[in-house]
């Protein structure tokens, strides 16, 4: 059933204008980034001389590309989430998922894979892209897989972040301008705490769990934070849908 | 014996401390249509939310075929078809995938999909709109996707809200031989306000009013309630009052305006052969004499101000 709800989701992503407007942005976005990471990798590499100060394409292309991702994510996200709930209260088709035989939980969870299944193409996008580079260096993939992984997790857990606020609001607009906002101050929580890496507040930013996987390491408790970030959220949205059916 | 698919039992519902169903118990019979009239903001809708799940009730149960509505939701809602008041189409779809999808979500087996979708827009009349948006079909055309959705899994239930609000007459006839045909295989509950349609399209009846069940029974009743004792007559030369009271099994005249009088008679023996007779021997004139119905609207308000 969580399939089928995906399904649908991505049917209608892919109905309107937005979906693909949405991609093709992300796409260019990502192209350029990966575009200019090679043409600095050159300009910088050819000045260094000392092997010390050389670096792999691989991840010098990489963080360029990947490093991005959160500031892209947080401004295209807010817009592919807005629509989830609020568009189905002020259009009045909750009842139809609602009066069918599935399960809140099963809703919510189905939007969910839906929306990272859409934002999976461009995982996939920006791991083929790099992967081109393979033709003339010798690049590492270990590293371009667990980027992917974490974009996932990224991706996932701004999705359950837009859900949530999507079900609080009936008007989507609302629901894309607050999550902006909170993610926003998810992404740049950890600048205000740069001087002491290790201070506490700095652990709850996102762009701190995220930057390890740029450097190229999977960490469990990043990933533990993004998916206890994903269960959170998540559950939030289907409580605050269950207490639209008991208190109408 | 009839079955029973649904029994509301003890449904109450508060929003705050204000009462929008006060304690209604009903059940519906297998191939009944039940009509569920009421003024606005009588509860009906209130009432159809919590029979599908959509609501959850303060207090007192919904059970659809024995399955509980709160213990058991999802092999309740298995057996009801919905069209809310506000029809929840997917307008950026077209007919076909928004049928598909409306199928897969009532666990149609994949493999009986594409079956059930064909039968649903053929009962509905949807078969040449397959490829079109509903975004541009017509008023009427939408209802009748919001129709399809609601019997594509060949439901027990059917509830449909105010399906007819909106429509233009003919498009009103083609629903309401619709939701008769429907009525022939499952239970129907549909809401209205209004009452033509009631007698039209329903066997039995109930109306509510300010969260209250005041009727409940066939048609047959309602329209006992409507068959009066009285016949309007009119005169072109008027007589008397005294005169037509003399006129035998008559008790009681009233004047409605020059010509027109309301004449009361006793259960019993209707006087119009009397009448007639005596009008013709005195040349009054006659040229006007018929039955005079309570409309349902009278007996409608009378029902629902009963309270006051």
């Amino acid at each position: 059933m969580i399939i089928n709800i995906a399904r649908k989701e991505l049917k209608s992503l892919f109905a309107s204008p937005m979906g693909w407007i949405i991609l093709a942005l992300l796409m260019f976005g990502f192209g350029f980034l990966y575009l200019d990471g090679v043409n600095k990798y050159f300009e910088v590499m050819s000045g260094s001389i000392r092997p010390a100060e050389r670096q792999g394409i691989t991840i010098f292309v990489g963080q360029n590309v990947y490093g991005a991702a959160n500031f892209l994510m947080t401004v295209a996200i807010p817009i592919l989430t807005m629509r989830l709930i609020s568009e189905e209260r002020r259009s009045q088709t909750l009842p139809f998922l609602l009066s069918a035989p599935i399960t809140l939980s099963e809703i919510i969870i189905g939007k969910f894979v839906g929306l990272v299944l859409f934002l999976s193409i461009l995982v996939i996008y920006i791991f083929v892209m790099l992967s081109t580079m393979n033709i003339w260096a010798d690049i590492d993939f270990g590293y371009l897989i667990g980027n992917s992984f974490g974009l996932i997790l990224l991706i996932g857990s701004f999705c359950a972040l837009g859900i949530y606020f999507s079900s609080l609001t009936s008007q989507p607009i609302i629901a894309a301008i607050s999550t902006f906002i909170a993610l926003f101050a998810m992404v740049i929580f950890g600048n205000l705490t740069a001087s002491d890496p290790n201070h506490w507040f700095g652990h709850l930013s996102m762009a701190k769990h995220f930057q390890s996987f740029t450097r190229g390491v999977i960490d469990t408790s990043d990933v533990a934070y993004f998916i206890l970030f994903i269960i959170t959220f998540l559950t939030f949205t289907i409580r605050r849908l269950d207490s639209d059916r008991l208190t109408g | 014996m009839a079955i029973s698919t649904l029994d509301a039992i003890d449904l109450s519902r508060n929003f705050g401390s204000n009462i929008a169903v006060n304690d209604i118990s009903f059940s519906l019979q297998k191939g009944e249509v039940l009509g569920f009239l009421g003024p606005n903001g009588a509860g009906k809708s209130t009432t159809m939310r919590m029979l599908t799940g959509n609501l959850a009730p303060s207090d007192g149960s919904v059970k659809i075929c024995g399955f509980d509505m709160v213990a058991n939701p999802k092999k309740a809602k298995e057996m009801i078809g919905y069209l809310p008041e506000m029809r929840p189409l997917y307008k950026e779809l077209t007919v076909d995938e928004f049928l598909t999808i409306a199928a897969r979500f009532h666990k149609v087996q994949s493999s009986k999909i594409r079956r059930s979708v064909d039968s649903a827009k053929d009962k509905c009349g949807l078969t040449h709109m397959s490829k079109r948006l509903i975004e541009n079909l017509s008023n009427g055309y939408q209802q009748r996707v919001g129709i399809a959705q609601a019997i594509i899994h060949d439901p027990e239930i059917v509830i449909l809200d105010e399906p007819t609000v909106g429509l233009d007459p003919i498009q009103i006839r083609e629903i309401r031989k619709l939701i008769k045909d429907i009525g022939k295989k499952h239970s129907v509950i549909l809401s209205t306000h209004i009452l033509p349609e009631v007698e039209m399209v329903c066997d039995r009846v109930q109306i509510i009013n300010q969260g209250d069940l005041v009727f409940n029974g066939s048609i047959e009743d309602l329209k006992k309630q409507r068959r009066g004792n009285k016949l309007l007559v009119g005169f072109n030369n008027a007589p008397l009052k005294k005169e037509l009271l003399a006129v035998e099994g008559v008790t009681q005249v009233d004047k409605i305006d020059n010509t027109m009088y309301r004449i009361h008679f006793n259960h019993e023996y209707v006087p119009a052969e009397e009448i007639v007779i005596t009008a013709t021997k005195k040349k009054w004139g006659l040229f006007h004499i018929a039955p005079d119905v309570t409309s349902l609207e009278d007996i409608f308000v009378q029902l629902t101000q009963l309270e006051k």
